[in-house]
């Protein structure tokens, strides 16, 4: 193994420092996208356990009492196994960890190994007693640093949301134009060491998926980006003549992305 | 410090793009076996984003640059680090990690018997002291009446009473028995109070009927009623203890200086290997109980069913004992 350190700083965050000295961190699931996400699996065990209780019953021409034995076992299985087979198959998903962006992960974030999804998965039936739901395994979740319910413990588990997995276009974001920012190096200094990564992060979403906006709510958009940056740092009124908000948030942009 | 962002990105594109491309083909084919050479080159591709993910620490502005880095970072470490069997299961070993994972833990096995062994001696005292304390703990309508009645109802019986049932009847206790050994294993997590209650309670109502019967001068039914499926399933309930206490033993941490996850972390394969073995062993005990134990004589003499008990006994002794010593 790796030895990697893990620390959690927030209740929302894993944190994970390689032995090379390289940090990167997943957003722990919060309690209330697992209990949808398990509603989800809980809906779909189901549905599928019925559906091959039905379909053993095509062995009831043959012999009524095998359709039932057989009808029990898979009841049995599925329910049982439904979530290990997928975990294991899906890389830590499952239907309904699929569809809430969900991913169950090694707390180290190592590969996940079989041992930890079978582990886990039985550990439900102290997590989730019949009577009283989740609340054993929800408690424990709530308590835990790591929003872990008491398999993901003894699994050494941890629930994260999926990454997105897109690398940002800057091309698109700052087309290579003339900038007038850039004639006045030290308030364009002071832009970058001003300007907030949020902020930034919704102007570059903003700039990247402009043609999918309404033409209204585009211009609203931006006015209230550009009238934020233009609230960090004044510029000349000669500099800022003529461009629109739109304009300005690119020109904001390739100064922070320190294009020429 | 990276200065111009746009330029950083351009030069290092193709680096994340082609590590990208090689943590796919090994998610997609996670049993291949790679070269050594590219190996080297998705060590070197790691390493290189790895540096770039701190570079871009200094950029603070560009949260979804470091989200993408960060996500090829984790994916090449879980991969990298990763020094744990690959994903493909290989079955003869899956077979023999049973009994291997049996005998590391021998002591948590030798706990389970003993408590159960409590709960024998308990109930058998509760018998002597006070009969109608069946009524109380017996779960079983069944158990309720004397041994002598029930043996010469049993033995005398015209017809089969499990006839068209026999199915049915068999996966019920299948499912119900591996319930009960999953529920004893999962249980450890409570420190070991809820594997040792069960396993104790499990151990009550054993003494209870083996009391009630032998007072009764029972005996020899018993053991051929008990021996065909008990000396199975008994054996894997206790074996479910067993993986219960490992696991109370991993939480407490009793003169160990390892932290907890590490200590989880080390017993997870035994505990999977003993669950699976457990269940295989109740799948066969379920179909023993309900096609050999539930007949007694003369449809199925004692003295064969006692042997067939023995013999299941010895056969998963010498397996739980000697299979894949090395």
């Amino acid at each position: 193994m790796g030895g990697a350190r893990m620390t959690a700083p927030s209740p929302y965050s894993l944190v994970i420092e390689t032995p090379e000295g390289v940090t990167f961190s997943f957003e722990l699931a919060t309690p209330v996208t697992r209990s949808l996400a398990w509603a989800v699996d809980t809906a779909a065990s189901l549905g599928l356990a019925y559906g091959a209780s039905r379909a053993s019953e095509i062995l009831g021409t043959l012999s009524a009492d095998w359709s039932t034995a057989v009808g029990v076992l898979l009841y049995f299985v599925i329910s049982l196994v439904y979530c290990i087979v997928l975990e294991w198959k899906w890389s830590g998903q499952t239907v309904g960890k699929r569809l809430l962006g969900l991913r169950v992960i090694d707390e180290q974030g190592l590969r996940l190994q079989l041992p930890q999804v079978v582990l886990r998965n039985i550990m439900r039936l102290i997590d989730a007693p019949p009577p009283l739901l989740y609340l054993v395994g929800g408690i424990a979740a709530l308590v835990s640093r790591k929003g872990q319910r008491l398999g993901d413990m003894a699994a050494n588990t941890v629930v994260v949301r999926e990454r997105r997995n897109s690398r940002p276009d800057l091309e698109q974001i700052a087309p290579a134009r003339y900038n007038s920012l850039l004639a006045y190096p030290h308030l364009a200094a002071r832009l970058r060491s001003l300007a907030n990564p949020e902020a930034v992060g919704m102007a570059v979403q903003a700039v990247s998926r402009r043609d999918g906006y309404e033409p209204m709510a585009r211009v609203e958009l931006f006015s209230e980006l550009a009238e934020y940056f233009r609230g960090l740092v004044t510029f000349p009124e000669t500099v800022l003549e003529g461009l629109t908000d739109e304009q300005y948030l690119r020109s904001v942009l390739r100064v922070i992305y320190g294009a020429k | 410090m990276i200065i111009d962002l746009t330029r950083f990105v351009a030069t290092e594109t193709a680096y994340w793009d082609e590590l990208d491309a090689a943590l796919g083909k090994l998610a997609s084919d996670p049993l291949g076996r790679m070269p050594l050479d590219e190996i080297q080159r998705l060590h070197y591709l790691y390493e290189r984003c790895s540096a770039d993910l701190v570079r871009i620490d200094a950029f603070s502005s560009e949260p979804q640059l470091r989200e993408y880095l960060e996500s090829l970072v984790s994916r090449a470490y879980s991969e990298i680090h990763e020094t744990r069997a690959k994903k493909k299961i290989e079955w003869k070993n899956t077979a023999l990690a049973f009994p291997r994972a049996f005998r590391r833990h021998l002591r948590a096995f030798q706990l389970s018997v003993f408590i159960t062994l409590l709960g024998c001696a308990f109930g058998w005292f509760a018998l002597h002291q006070d009969p109608n304390v069946k009524a109380v703990l017996l779960p079983f309508a069944g158990l309720l009446d004397s041994p002598a009645q029930r043996v010469a109802k049993e033995e005398s019986a015209s017809k089969d009473r499990l006839k068209g049932v026999k199915g049915t009847f068999a996966a019920e206790l299948m499912t119900n028995n591996i319930r009960v050994t999953l529920l004893a294993m999962a249980s450890g997590i409570t420190w070991g109070a809820g594997t040792l209650i069960l396993l104790f309670y499990n151990g009550v109502i054993l003494g209870l009927v083996a009391a009630d019967y032998i007072a009764g001068g029972q005996g020899v039914f018993l053991a051929g009623w008990l021996l065909p499926h008990g000396s199975i399933e008994i054996p894997a309930i206790l074996l479910g203890g067993q993986a219960g206490f490992m696991l109370a033993g991993a939480l407490i941490g009793w003169g160990e200086n390892t932290p907890r996850a590490q200590r989880f972390r080390a017993i997870s394969p035994d505990l999977f290997a003993i669950a699976g073995g457990a269940a295989a062993m109740l799948v066969w005990a379920g179909l023993m109980e309900a096609f050999v134990s539930q007949y007694h004589q003369p449809v199925l003499p004692y003295v064969l069913k006692i042997s067939l008990g023995v013999c299941e006994l010895l056969v998963l002794t010498g397996f739980l004992g000697w299979a894949g010593r090395e």
